[in-house]
């Protein structure tokens, strides 16, 4: 599998589905026109400071609330490449890897890594590197299954290379 | 070893005699369930397999409520898309305007959820049917595709929190107050990835509303799926709205629990969340301050039910809201909302100066019909108080019961029946 690189943007615990994409916005499902609102409600401006490959680092139950897919759809559309955080809601965690978006859960460096470092996760390993602390953290590997649906780019895909979920790896 | 109940009815669906907690598996399911702002994701997502149709079209349920009637021309469009996938697919259980209520009220009252069913639904508080021993909950729109196609879902087996449940409720107290008192005590992340197991002889004192709410609320604690065992009181609700066959599974006496708590029901209070989160609570006693509200919203999936209604006209009753107050009341469903106007309710909440709504779930998620401007604030008896939810990212959201909701619209600031003159 590949692995991602980019400079991250950080946020606390609790970071709801309301605030990565508001309900305002939820009569549209288009990928672009959502990437647009992503963050608008806790990070004013995300779209405008986000660069292709940038990686989202968060704290406790990232993604809770809503089971909008609207939100991993918007912070993938957006350019995000992953997001780490210490734990996901589990809705998200599914959405996230049923669209293809790798997340990571990893409670040393979600604490540990900062605004603005620059970060390389390999997603088959699992292991996080925090380039300018120079630091590495070991996230959580998906189980294979898992790993599988990421690599096709989403469940849809894979269900259409294997015509069912049975894999289970 | 053991199993949970929701442990039992998945390793049922999954054709298996034993699964435990972190386990993979695949289940077959009894039912998919999809809104208007969910199921054009998924239409889209399903058009890209390589299938032909939708695996039963009876086992699908395609409820636009979140922005009907139509809100907006985009919203009309996401309607129209919905509409279009129903006819084209046959699907039984399509509701137009005019039969439609919000999803999580609507699909119990129309018998389509029953006990043992496994179910999935592209809404977060689709873990309401728990309340009548199913396992259900929410996914987001890839899943409810897979789902509509195949007929099955992946699962990874949860673990699970045992709730043991004893006493009665005093008057005023209610599920709400019971589940907020739940996610105050273990946080919006206590029961993360886990099943909330609801046990004990107070449940005997909870009506089958009380238990929708609570069982609605399980995904604030970020619960999987709440459940409540099968009484007598489950079983006439589902011999009254369903004519499935439903199948009663029990926890295994040496069933494994993560955690386990004792809830006396006779010692809970009337109960608030303030903002920005569902685990920010206070019971009535402890609000000292003067919190001046201006809405009220009563309605939604979590407590827009016939119970619910019944007390906020008791407490509405000869009284008159707050001058300036905007009280929002939203029946959930058609068939509430025509009971409540047989019972004289709608004339209540009218006379009180209250309006009344056709079902939507318009100001819960800051849709239309009620969004707050900046330094606004609201008491709804809706789930999710976030910063932004229900508008401005500067307005505020005190979650509450009916009884407190009612009051509060009575008394221009938080309040209960209790303390009403």
């Amino acid at each position: 599998m590949k692995a991602a690189k980019g400079r991250v943007f950080k946020y606390g615990d609790n970071v709801d589905t309301d605030v990565i994409i508001p309900a305002r916005y939820l009569n549209s499902s288009d990928p672009a026109e959502l990437a647009q609102h992503c963050m608008e409600d806790i990070d004013k401006g995300f779209i405008d400071k986000v660069h292709k490959g940038d990686i989202i680092v968060a704290t406790k139950n990232f993604g809770c609330g809503s089971s909008r897919e609207h939100a991993p759809i918007a912070i993938k559309a957006a350019g995000v490449s992953c997001v780490i955080a210490e734990t996901f809601a589990r809705i998200f965690y599914r959405n996230a890897i049923n669209i293809g978006l790798p997340i990571v859960e990893c409670p040393e460096a979600a604490q540990a890594i900062e605004a603005g470092d620059e970060v390389e996760v390999d997603f088959d390993s699992g292991v996080i590197t925090d380039v300018t602390k120079g630091t590495t953290y070991q996230g959580q590997a998906f189980p294979e299954f898992m790993q599988k649906i990421i690599a096709a780019e989403g469940l849809v895909n894979y269900i259409n290379t294997t015509q069912s979920h049975a894999d289970l790896g | 070893m053991g199993m949970t109940m929701t442990q039992k009815i998945l390793a049922a669906h999954a054709g298996l005699s034993q699964v435990e907690a972190g386990q993979l598996i695949e289940a077959d399911l009894d039912l998919v369930l999809g809104n208007d702002i969910t199921s054009p994701v998924a239409i889209k997502e399903m058009e890209k397999m390589k299938v032909d149709g939708v695996f039963d079209k009876d086992k699908i349920a395609l409820v636009p409520d979140h922005f009907v009637p139509n809100k907006d021309i985009k919203s009309a469009e996401h309607c129209k898309c919905v509409r279009e996938f129903a006819k084209r697919n046959e699907i039984t259980n399509y509701f137009e305007v005019g039969q439609m209520g919000i999803e999580h009220a609507l699909l119990p009252e129309q018998g389509l959820t029953v006990a043992g069913d496994v179910i999935i639904g592209a809404d977060s508080h689709t873990c309401t049917y728990g309340a009548l021993g199913a396992f259900s909950t929410g996914v987001g729109s890839t899943d409810m595709a897979a789902g509509m196609a195949t007929g099955k879902a992946w699962f990874k087996v949860p673990s699970a929190i045992k709730f043991n449940l004893t006493g009665k409720p005093s008057e005023w107290v209610s599920g709400k107050d019971v589940i907020l008192h739940i996610i105050g005590m273990i946080g919006v992340d206590g029961a993360l990835y886990k099943s909330m197991e609801f046990t004990g002889d107070g449940i005997a004192n909870l009506t089958m509303d009380d238990r929708f709410t609570i069982a609605n609320m399980v995904i604030e604690a970020g619960g999987k799926n709440g459940i409540f065992p099968v009484d007598e009181l489950a079983i006439s609700y589902m011999k009254e709205h369903s004519t499935r066959e439903y199948k009663i599974y029990e926890a295994d006496a040496d069933a494994v629990y993560d955690e386990e708590y004792t809830i006396d029901l006779s010692t809970l209070r009337p109960t608030v969340a303030f903002p920005h989160l569902p685990e920010n609570t206070k019971t009535i006693d402890e609000i000292k301050e003067y919190i001046k509200i201006d809405q009220v919203v009563i309605g939604s999936c979590t407590n827009g039910r016939l119970d619910d209604l019944r007390i906020a006209a008791k407490v509405l009753k000869d009284r008159h809201v707050a001058e300036g107050m905007r009280c929002i009341v939203i029946p959930a469903t058609q068939t509430i909302y025509l009971q409540a106007m047989e019972e004289g309710l709608l004339k209540t909440f009218i006379e009180a100066g209250a309006i009344v709504s056709t079902p939507t779930c318009g100001p819960c998620l800051g849709g239309y019909m009620g969004i707050l401007a900046e330094g606004e604030r609201c008491v709804s008896t809706t789930n999710r108080n976030f910063v932004g939810r229900m508008g401005h990212v500067n307005s505020e959201i005190y979650l509450a019961s009916p009884a407190v909701a009612a009051a509060s619209a009575v008394a221009g600031k938080i309040s209960c029946p209790c303390k009403l003159s």
